[in-house]
């Protein structure tokens, strides 16, 4: 029984991290309809931003966060801009293998400015453990799933309330009328891709405090695609709800099954999802038959 | 009949012909000499690299038919090298079997498993079905770690220098001739492929899918015919990398490699036979140029030469992403640009 809650616990909060992750993915999708390989990679470099800006340059952690959500927020300008922009129209072939170019471009920069060997996260985020219905559950994965939720609260928020917000969910219904009522699609664009950059900063935090600062944040970024996928790839909910499910999954086949099995076990969900559901829980079913 | 103002065909047969032009023949003239002579001039390490060209040459042309001329994406085929690789690995290690029996045995099975993760395809394009071979290449390198019974798990398989006839094929010299008379013939197959309805009828599935099918094309059936071609060829390339390396590891079929072989058939040019010649020439000369760059200025700037993991992935990706936004159709474009520039001198246009 305390394996179980244990089990669920662990799982629930990587499954908030994953949908945090995958969120700026969403974005990007929802409002660009480009998939965005290189998330991972994001994820990756606002780790190691806050990283070198507590460790290297000796800043407050809230400075240095600061410092990397605008960094993040400039460099998705930029790949939006310089990058993306161009193929625009492009066959999807494209413009998948530009995202995954970036990925490598961005895993290469990494590599040259910070090394590979894995480091420690400074512990701003505290890390005991506390005592949650009488089993004992690490401080850092709860203040995790806190954190996810408040990103999340605000992010809804935000595409509820702003203005912005609500010309991003326009632009997403249709690009079209959203240019007809006056809406720059270029601006929504940009906003897409730096709203994305700076929920990869957040992620990459959580996930780095987690595991450490190190190549394996990237890889724990490529389990998005079975979240995004089972979620719907456009759909808010779905990606929290299809989070928590890929968490708990991997976290049950990690406990119950081992084997490094809880590794591949995300991605036949995912092929299963395919052949089954494509447009995943709660997707938008775009009928194109062949 | 070739002027300036353009080829002129008087029969149906010249029409019909794969080399048009007396220039063409000229070229091709060339590239025999130079292929016949370049394992002769060639020290080593570069004899190493040729013999990769000539396979990466198979497998591009494998992930071509698939991605540039069917219109099917897939970042899976690194682990379809794998399944040929291992497969022939095992049956020769294992079973005795004879390696050209078992590099038929290792396309066969790749062709299976190619076809049987095309499967999505009927359903799914774009990027649902990059999700799907993306899938599959995680799951099949998860068996390839984990499968221990049949893999090996994480060692390696290793397997002896085969005998072919009656020779045995040990030095990189002796699998030069080999691996270019495959490939050749891979090349040769694959040109005639797209004159034939098979060839044609992926095009159509590619251009229009939709109006294909008006057409009497079993959209679906063309889907996975070019899958199990494209997997096949993948899969004899990768058992001919097992044979020539002589030992088969997990590392070499991970999704970088599926990466690999994309970013070769873009850089050559997507729906382009030559293209995919160029394309899996220039980026497997392009990182083996980067390390003997480094080992050249190892002594004078060693800064340069430790960060070299870190630049040849700046540079991989980069070229990516600078082909795609620059030449989107690839080198072979490149040069289909030189030769209008020549024809028309002095006029642009």
């Amino acid at each position: 029984m305390e394996t179980l809650i244990q089990l669920t616990i662990t799982g629930l909060a990587n499954g908030a991290i994953l949908a945090l992750a995958a969120l700026g993915f969403v974005i990007v999708f929802k409002a660009t309809g480009v998939i965005n390989f290189a998330q991972g990679y994001f994820l990756l470099v606002g780790a190691y931003l806050v990283w070198a800006g507590v460790v290297q340059f000796g800043m407050h952690w809230t400075v240095a966060v600061v410092v990397a959500l605008i960094v993040a927020a400039l460099l998705g300008l930029t790949t939006e801009r310089f990058i993306l922009r161009p193929l625009v129209g492009e066959n999807v072939i494209s413009v998948i293998m530009v995202t995954i170019g970036l990925a490598f471009v961005l895993q290469g920069a990494v590599q040259f400015l910070w090394g590979t060997e894995p480091r420690a996260m400074p512990a701003f985020i505290p890390r005991g453990t506390i005592d949650l219905v009488g089993v004992p559950v690490s401080l850092n994965r709860v203040i995790a799933v806190g954190l996810a939720g408040v990103a999340f609260a605000a992010l809804t928020l935000f595409f509820q309330r702003s203005r912005h917000g609500i010309a991003m969910r326009a632009v997403a219904d249709d690009q079209q009328a959203a240019m007809t009522v006056g809406i720059s699609v270029r601006r929504v664009f940009a906003l897409a891709w730096a709203l994305a950059a700076i929920s990869a900063v957040l992620a990459g935090v959580i996930v780095a405090n987690l595991f450490g600062v190190s190549g394996e944040v990237a890889v724990f970024g490529l389990l998005v695609f079975p979240v995004v996928i089972l979620g719907g790839l456009d759909s808010v909910p779905g990606t929290i709800l299809a989070g928590l499910i890929i968490g708990l999954l991997m976290s049950f086949t990690a406990g119950y099954i081992g084997g490094g099995m809880q590794q591949v076990i995300p991605f036949v969900v995912l092929v299963l999802i395919l052949l089954i559901k494509p447009y995943g829980l709660f997707g938008e079913v775009r009928i194109e038959r062949v | 009949m070739a002027t300036a103002t353009g080829i002129y065909h008087t029969t149906y047969q010249a029409d019909l012909a794969l080399r048009k032009t007396r220039a063409e023949w000229i070229r091709l003239a060339l590239i025999v000499v130079v292929v016949l002579g370049a394992p002769f001039v060639l020290n080593p390490f570069w004899l190493t690299v040729a013999n990769q060209i000539g396979i990466a040459i198979i497998g591009a042309i494998g992930l071509n038919i698939l991605t540039g001329h069917t219109g099917l994406i897939s970042l899976g085929h690194g682990a379809f090298l794998g399944v040929g690789a291992y497969t022939s690995a095992i049956l020769v290690s294992r079973f005795d079997v004879p390696t050209l029996v078992a590099i038929v045995c290792a396309v066969a099975v790749t062709v299976v498993v190619g076809t049987f993760f095309g499967l999505p395809s009927l359903r799914l394009k774009g990027l649902y079905l990059a999700m799907a071979t993306l899938a599959a290449q995680f799951i099949l390198l998860f068996a390839f770690r984990n499968w221990e019974v049949v893999t090996g798990g994480t060692d390696a398989v290793v397997v002896a220098h085969p005998e072919i006839f009656g020779w045995t094929l040990s030095s990189d010299f002796a699998w030069y001739w080999v691996i270019f008379a495959v490939a050749a013939l891979v090349v040769l197959g694959a040109r005639n492929l797209f004159r034939t309805g098979l060839g044609r009828a992926f095009h159509a599935v590619r251009d229009q899918d939709i109006a294909a099918a008006v057409m009497g094309i079993d959209v679906g059936r063309y889907k996975l015919l070019s899958f199990a071609i494209s997997s096949g060829l993948v899969g004899l390339a990768g058992a001919m990398t097992a044979h020539y390396r002589t030992i088969v590891t997990w590392e070499r079929f991970t999704l970088d490699v599926s990466v690999l072989y994309l970013a070769m058939i873009i850089v050559g040019g997507l729906g382009s036979v030559a293209g995919s010649v160029y394309g899996a020439t220039f980026m497997t000369v392009l990182p083996a140029a980067i390390q003997q760059f480094a080992r050249n200025v190892r002594e004078t700037i060693p800064m340069l030469a430790r960060e070299i993991p870190a630049i040849q992935l700046i540079v991989f990706g980069g070229v990516i992403v600078v082909f795609l936004l620059f030449e989107p159709r690839g080198l072979d474009r490149t040069w289909q640009r030189v030769k209008d520039y020549f024809r028309l001198w002095p006029f642009r246009y």
